[in-house]
């Protein structure tokens, strides 16, 4: 077994924040980013005098391609007053948010900063769906994946059909993953859809009506989501809802040394685990039906905090597609490979389940700033945790929580645990 | 064999000649496909191209009705998807490619385990690795 490393002293988060999700054609990365920071400010308990935050480090994943802009970092830093203080970008596609928690945590137990702002903002839909589409796809291998027309629904489309093959998954069940998850996005006044599907498939029932055109006919949600017409494919077996959406967004938290904790709140969240690993093009696996960079993740975050995957209460996941909620409880121990798939059908998986998946909506209902996503899990986490959930709110005893965040289709995963101990 | 260098313009180089090349490690002999410079076996710096015997069966896929822009611009869409898979071969090693000759309209009837044999398919300007079925 290889050493058990831990932090070199003890890692806070005492404050966070987001912009809301979803559309914004007059918003930068800068004024979302902005948005999240004021969010975060409002949150800490004793107050927050900016001038303490000594370091920044922020998720980004493309904000060149996207919106023309690089070297994101000390702009973020110059928009929240908090330039000459160093400000460095995170890039690690879709976990560039988690990755740059765990380097925030990382300057912090080595004693670089005492106080750390963490930050993660995308600003996606500027560009047409077709460039968005071909900007992720850089996220995969262009030299060996691109030229075989992988997208990246395509991708976790074949991990679907690879998972399908030998479980014996149908695409109902991954339905089902996304009505739980519209589910807890409708009542996260964040999140890009506040929406259950139900409700959008009234709204369209609604609307044809009003425009005199044919009323669909659909029996049920279940019903609506096999209709083609209402819920094209994608990438087959995926179709429109099993899909994240382009999204707007920011997200930040505030780190400190634990022993400064108590300046800023009498509840603090104690960062106790952190992993992250890396891995091949999807090709190049052992296995399509797990990812080995999510499993050795989870195992260094777990060993590093102490705990299992029975500890865990509620867990933020990457839901980039439906299939990769499935596949990432199998990675992190919760369910038996092969055996994640029923789980949102058996409730298990809902709020009020025995293991409540992705309370915000997930990546697939409160949207996917790809930058900023791994940020908003924690941020998620700092509600659950401290009670402050209001209509979403777990019930119980939330102690102990788990963010899991992926990039590109596993080759990079990170893997955080948080414990509330007031 | 060749001395090309270990890169994917020398594996893009050997797809327009219609050959699937690997690396194979002269220390290890674990083979490389994509072709790799360094073995992540042994980090071994010593190989060797070796052709393929381009036959092998569909492990994954999926059928794209919304693809790239490159594939978009070779007629590929909503009414006309395409199937894109990743192939095991013969030797062990895998790798993505187009899957053409099967009727992406009707996924259901694409199987994984199916016997597939190496192409080579000119699409927007550059030769691209396809297999069809055997």
């Amino acid at each position: 077994m290889p050493k058990i490393h831990r932090l070199a002293r003890g890692v806070a988060v005492v404050g966070a924040g987001m912009s809301a999700f979803g559309v914004f054609a007059q918003k930068s990365s800068r004024d979302l980013f902005v948005e999240a920071f004021k969010d975060l400010r409002a949150s800490v308990d004793q107050g927050l005098d900016p001038a303490c935050i000594e370091s920044l480090f922020i998720g980004n994943f493309s904000s060149d391609l996207f919106e023309h802009q690089g070297h994101l970092a000390p702009h973020l830093a110059d928009a929240v007053g908090l330039t000459p203080r160093p400000a460095t970008r995170v890039e690690d596609a879709c976990a560039s948010g988690g990755v740059a928690l765990r380097q925030g945590v990382m300057a912090i137990a080595a004693g670089l900063a005492d106080v750390v702002l963490v930050g993660g903002a995308e600003r996606m839909t500027r560009l047409p769906t077709a460039e968005v589409t071909d900007t992720l796809a850089t996220a995969g291998d262009t030299l060996f994946e691109t030229p075989a027309g992988f997208t990246f629904p395509g991708f976790y489309a074949a991990m679907a059909s690879a998972y399908m093959h030998q479980y014996g998954m149908k695409a109902e069940h991954l339905m089902h993953v996304a009505v739980k998850n519209h589910n807890n996005g409708a009542v996260n006044p964040k999140a890009q859809f506040g929406q259950t599907i139900a409700d959008w498939m009234q709204g369209r029932i609604t609307s044809a009506r009003q425009k005199n055109k044919p009323v669909p006919a659909w029996a049920d949600v279940l019903d609506f989501l096999h209709d083609e017409a209402a819920n094209p494919t994608i990438a087959w077996p995926l179709r429109l809802f099993d899909c994240s959406p382009i999204t707007d967004g920011a997200a930040c938290l505030l780190l400190v040394a634990a022993e400064r904790a108590g300046e800023f709140t009498d509840h603090p969240l104690h960062l106790i685990g952190s992993g992250q690993a890396s891995d091949a093009p999807l090709h190049d696996r052992v296995s399509l039906t797990g990812l080995r960079a999510a499993q050795a993740a989870a195992h260094e975050a777990y060993r590093m905090a102490g705990v299992g995957p029975a500890d865990v209460r509620i867990a933020e996941v990457h839901d980039c597609f439906t299939i990769a909620e499935v596949i990432a409880t199998e990675d992190l121990g919760f369910f038996a490979p092969g055996t994640g798939y029923g789980m949102a059908e058996d409730g298990v998986t809902a709020r009020d389940g025995a293991r409540p998946i992705n309370t915000s909506g997930g990546l697939k209902s409160k949207g996917h700033p790809v930058g900023a996503s791994g940020v908003a899990q924690a941020v998620e986490v700092w509600k659950q945790l401290r009670g402050e959930a209001g209509a979403r709110q777990v019930p119980g005893d939330v102690s102990l929580a788990l963010t899991h965040n992926v990039g590109g289709t596993g080759n990079t995963a990170v893997v955080h645990i948080f414990e509330r101990r007031a | 064999m060749s001395d090309r260098p270990f890169t994917a313009a020398s594996f893009d180089l050997f797809l327009g000649e219609g050959r699937l090349m690997a690396t194979r490690c002269t220390g290890c002999a674990t083979l490389h496909l994509p072709p790799r410079a360094i073995c992540p076996t042994c980090f071994g710096e010593s190989l060797e191209w070796v052709e393929t015997s381009g036959r092998g069966t569909l492990a994954a896929f999926t059928a794209i009705a919304i693809g790239p822009a490159a594939m978009q611009a070779a007629g590929y869409g909503r009414d006309n998807p395409y199937c894109s898979g990743i192939v095991a071969l013969e030797e062990g090693v895998t790798i993505s490619a187009l899957i053409l000759g099967v009727d992406a309209r009707r996924p259901e009837n694409i199987h994984i385990g199916q016997r597939l044999v190496v192409g080579f398919e000119p699409i927007t300007g550059r030769t691209v690795l396809a297999f069809r079925p055997a």
